[in-house]
């Protein structure tokens, strides 16, 4: 075999124009290579600003600033007969001006729209709750009101044309000498998780959205979980293969792209409009969100079936038990963790949704929790859409605080699925 | 009552499976070979006491509403019934019931506080009677599993099949389910192309809902025109694009050839974070940050940028779409057989020209189908929309301008608005029938172009 070439011919690698080629040929790998670098780093900076932003806008929302005051009960304002009834819009105006004693009649509308609307019934229920205290000095912390607190947390800038602020010269005066009294405190906002929805940002807290959430979650899970996992075992485990299987299947996979709005016209059309279900309620928002959280119960049920070997299942046949038997004893136990992911999973996404609920009328003003899953409510999405369309500003902030203990959840949510996934999986 | 109703259902399953299972054992004590073991009695009993009452109970409950509206309608005065429409008497209905719950603004009528008593009565009876039927189903399927026991009763065969027709009922929701949406969206949207003409929907370039409509006026001449608002859908669609098409391809291109395993594997979940974010947050987002930083370039820029753009919409949206892009271009790069990969490495190919030149173009059938699922994400995406896209419809490609979307319209068209006869109400559904025809299309096209593309290499 002497004729076979001893070498092909020798690259000369230091011919320029080849080393021209290749440094170009590299330039271009590292151009690649520098924009794949600059869409990740773009994506993740979106993340990041995304986060950072709610953080900086919300995190203020968890403080509310107080006002410690004493309040004047005098029997001739609450009579303690009927200690509900009485003027307490008076003690409140009364108590101001043992504090500013110099404040006429006509500049104490002024002065008291430094405490918050609800401070009259925080003493009134103090009261109530105590009827001793009529005739003595209640010591009580109360919220301030909106503008206060934002001037208090700095969001309302002093150097600004009196005209231009929302808080004229003397208010801020005002605000400025009860600070300096020590009567002003800034504590953690519990505001934000035992108040319902209010017309006043200092008052409005998530409580309604959360008990919402809660139930609608739980209607949700009571419903697509059966139904989820019945589905996926038969359409894994016994379905013939045939034209309505085919049929079913097609249709999961559709129903999972549906765009979530048009489960809120379903909604809307047959549970409200056919069936004559109350509006607003969690019990029909939970039935609307299962039914756009079973398609994903289905498909995870099903890769955690899959993955379960065969030889489970044919030993099971060999000792002669029946494939139901095989199924619901050793199959589906063994898939469990798979399926509880990802279940937990579609109720993270079921939690986050919020177009099918605005249809629903689960975005009304509801001033108190709902005390089941059949009266009106608000969900945690849904108040965040109603608090980002109000004008006063201390919504701002508490939308992003809201916004804030949604992803709280969300990120719980997933991170059990994460542990679940890592503690329960087996690889067979 | 309706807990004591479904008390009474799982009090009677536990007696059931119980009486049954005490009663094989027996059987198996004294003796008998049973046929079946005695778990399968049990449940035999559990699903005949529960099953059949638990099926009427839904059933009931979902009749009962209409039937005894329907009665308290009957039995109004003959000149209150006259002439009312259906829209009407189900008003009068609504409000009959808000007294009854004790809800009165201002003195009732004394004929209307007379129908709100005899509903009252007549829920009660109700209630009553669900009760005590319900008790009369659960004892006669508990009583007559009873007697079935026996040792060559087929027990697990009976249980067996119930189990499974019960699965097959869980499999058909979805069916029912699409049934539904079809079935509420045709026939709303046909009440809605009765008050105003198909075509005239379809290509109308004018979209003013927001015109009260009388019963005089010829419903909405010239209003009901979608086009504008499918115009400002694909707007709002092309500006995500655009935001998330090439970030999306060229980090997945990174991860998924030139990235360590260990960036890999922090940057893929990082990533599907911002898929997990809810779009309510987007839309925040997009209202609090992005708009008035556009806002601002463009004053920087000397251009007048409106204050709902479709930029800040659509690039929001396009922050959504990057995980889904990237997430998709990253399987379908991984799908490429390794055999065309080593052969272009081979060749002398560097890795950036093996993916360029071979990888890419051979996973270009899969990026597309992920490219069309989310066109379709991004046709049906609400929130962000809602909160951060325009309410006016303009004939307008301009991304500058403040554009609406089907999404929007159909949103603020329903927000607070039940009266289910009013075109402005049917357009919703319109409009909901068209989106969901067109998703559905694009969806059905991105799955047929992803499953034949496995094929190819499979």
């Amino acid at each position: 075999m002497k004729d076979s070439p001893a070498s092909a011919p020798r690259v000369n690698w230091k011919d320029p124009q080849l080393a021209a080629t290749l440094r170009a040929r590299h330039a271009r790998e590292r151009r690649l290579k520098i924009l794949g670098l600059l869409s990740l780093g773009a994506a993740f900076a979106m993340l990041f600003i995304l986060l950072a932003s709610l953080a900086a806008s919300g995190y203020k929302a968890f403080v509310q600033t107080h006002v410690t005051m004493d309040f004047v009960i005098s029997a001739r304002n609450v009579n303690p007969e009927n200690p509900e009834k009485g003027k307490y819009r008076k003690v409140i105006a009364e108590s101001l001006q043992a504090v500013f004693p110099e404040v006429g009649r006509k500049e104490m509308r002024q002065l008291r729209k430094i405490l918050s609307n609800g401070a009259q019934y925080m003493v009134r229920d103090a009261v109530v709750a105590d009827p001793s205290l009529i005739g003595g000095v209640l010591r009580l912390t109360v919220p301030v009101s909106d503008p206060y607190d934002q001037l208090n947390k700095g969001e309302i800038d002093r150097t600004t044309p009196e005209s231009n602020r929302r808080l004229s010269d003397r208010e801020i005066a005002w605000f400025d000498r009860l600070k300096e009294a020590g009567m002003i405190s800034t504590p953690f906002n519990k505001a934000l998780f035992l108040n319902a929805d209010s017309r006043f940002p200092e008052l409005a807290g998530l409580k309604g959205a959360l008990w919402g959430s809660f139930y609608a979650l739980l209607v949700c899970f009571l419903l697509s979980f059966p139904l989820g996992i019945g589905a996926a075992i038969w359409l894994e485990e016994f379905a013939p293969k045939n034209r309505f299987t085919d049929i079913i299947e097609v249709n999961i996979n559709n129903l999972a792209a549906v765009p979530s709005v048009v489960f809120g016209l379903l909604a809307l059309a047959v549970f409200l409009g056919w069936f004559n279900l109350p509006r607003s309620a969690a019990f029909v928002g939970g039935m609307t969100l299962a039914l756009m959280t079973l398609p994903t119960i289905i498909i995870a049920t099903r890769a955690a079936l899959k993955a379960v070997p065969p030889s489970i299942r044919e030993a099971a046949l060999g000792l002669g038990a029946s494939r139901q038997q095989v199924v619901f004893g050793h199959v589906l136990p063994l898939a469990m963790p798979g399926i509880l992911t990802g279940t937990i999973i579609g109720l993270a996404q079921a939690l986050g949704e919020t177009a099918p609920l605005l249809l629903i009328g689960m975005n009304a003003f509801i001033t108190s929790a709902p005390e089941s899953a059949f009266e009106p409510a608000t969900a945690l999405p849904t108040q965040i859409f109603i608090w980002a369309d109000s004008p006063e500003r201390g919504f701002a902030a508490r939308t992003s605080a809201a916004i804030l203990v949604l992803l709280g959840f969300l990120i719980t949510m997933n991170l059990a699925a994460v542990i679940l996934r890592r503690k329960f999986e087996r690889k067979w | 009552m309706l807990w004591l109703t479904f008390l009474i259902i799982v009090a009677a399953a536990a007696l059931a499976y119980v009486l049954n299972l005490r009663a094989a054992r027996r059987l198996w004590a004294e003796g008998a070979r049973l046929h079946s073991i005695t778990t399968f009695h049990a449940l035999y009993a559990l699903f005949l006491a529960a099953l059949p009452a638990f099926v009427f109970v839904v059933l009931w409950l979902a009749l009962s509403g209409p039937v005894i509206g329907a009665l308290v309608l009957s039995g109004l005065p003959d000149e209150v019934r006259a002439g009312a429409t259906a829209a009407q008497e189900n008003l009068l209905l609504s409000e009959i019931r808000s007294l009854a719950r004790g809800q009165a603004f201002g003195e009732p009528e004394p004929w209307k506080a007379a129908a709100a008593a005899r509903l009252t009565a007549l829920e009660a009876t109700e209630g009553w009677a669900r009760l005590a039927l319900v008790s009369l189903i659960a004892a006669a399927g508990l009583i007559y599993a009873r007697t079935r026991v026996s040792a060559s009763f087929r027990a697990r065969q009976r249980v067996e099949r119930i189990i499974n027709g019960l699965m097959v009922f869980c499999s058909l929701v979805a069916i029912f389910t699409t049934i539904g949406i079809v079935a509420s969206l045709f026939v709303e949207s046909m009440r809605f192309f009765a008050r105003v003409p198909f075509f005239e929907f379809l290509f109308g370039t004018n979209w003013e809902p927001q015109i009260p409509i009388r019963e005089d006026q010829v419903a909405g001449a010239g209003a009901f025109g979608w086009l504008p608002v499918l115009l400002g859908t694909m707007v709002i669609t092309v500006v995500a694009l655009v935001v998330a098409l090439p970030i999306g391809l060229f980090s997945a291109i990174y991860l998924n050839e030139f990235a360590s395993p260990r960036l890999r594997a922090v940057a893929k979940p990082v990533l599907e974070i911002l898929a997990g974010v809810p779009t309510v947050v987007y839309g925040f987002f997009a209202v609090l940050v992005v708009a008035p930083a556009l806002r601002q370039a463009g004053q920087a820029l000397g251009v007048d940028v409106s204050p709902n753009t479709a930029l800040a919409a659509g690039g929001t949206m396009g922050i959504m779409l990057i995980p889904f892009i990237s997430s998709f271009t990253d399987d379908a790069l991984s799908a490429v057989p390794r055999s065309l990969r080593d052969g272009s490495l081979a060749l002398g190919a560097t890795r950036g020209e093996t993916v360029a030149k071979v990888l890419f173009p051979a996973a270009i059938p899969g990026i597309v189908g992920g490219v069309l699922l989310a066109v379709s994400r991004a046709i049906g995406e609400t929130m962000i929309v809602v909160m951060a896209a325009g309410l006016i419809a303009r004939m307008t490609i301009n991304p500058l301008d403040s554009v609406t979307t089907v999404t929007v319209q159909i949103v603020t068209l329903l927000i607070g608005d039940t009266a289910f006869d009013n075109p402005k109400t049917l357009a919703a559904f319109a409009l909901g029938m068209m989106l969901f025809l067109v998703t559905l299309g694009v969806n059905i096209v991105a799955l047929r172009v992803v499953r034949k593309y496995r094929e190819l290499y499979d």
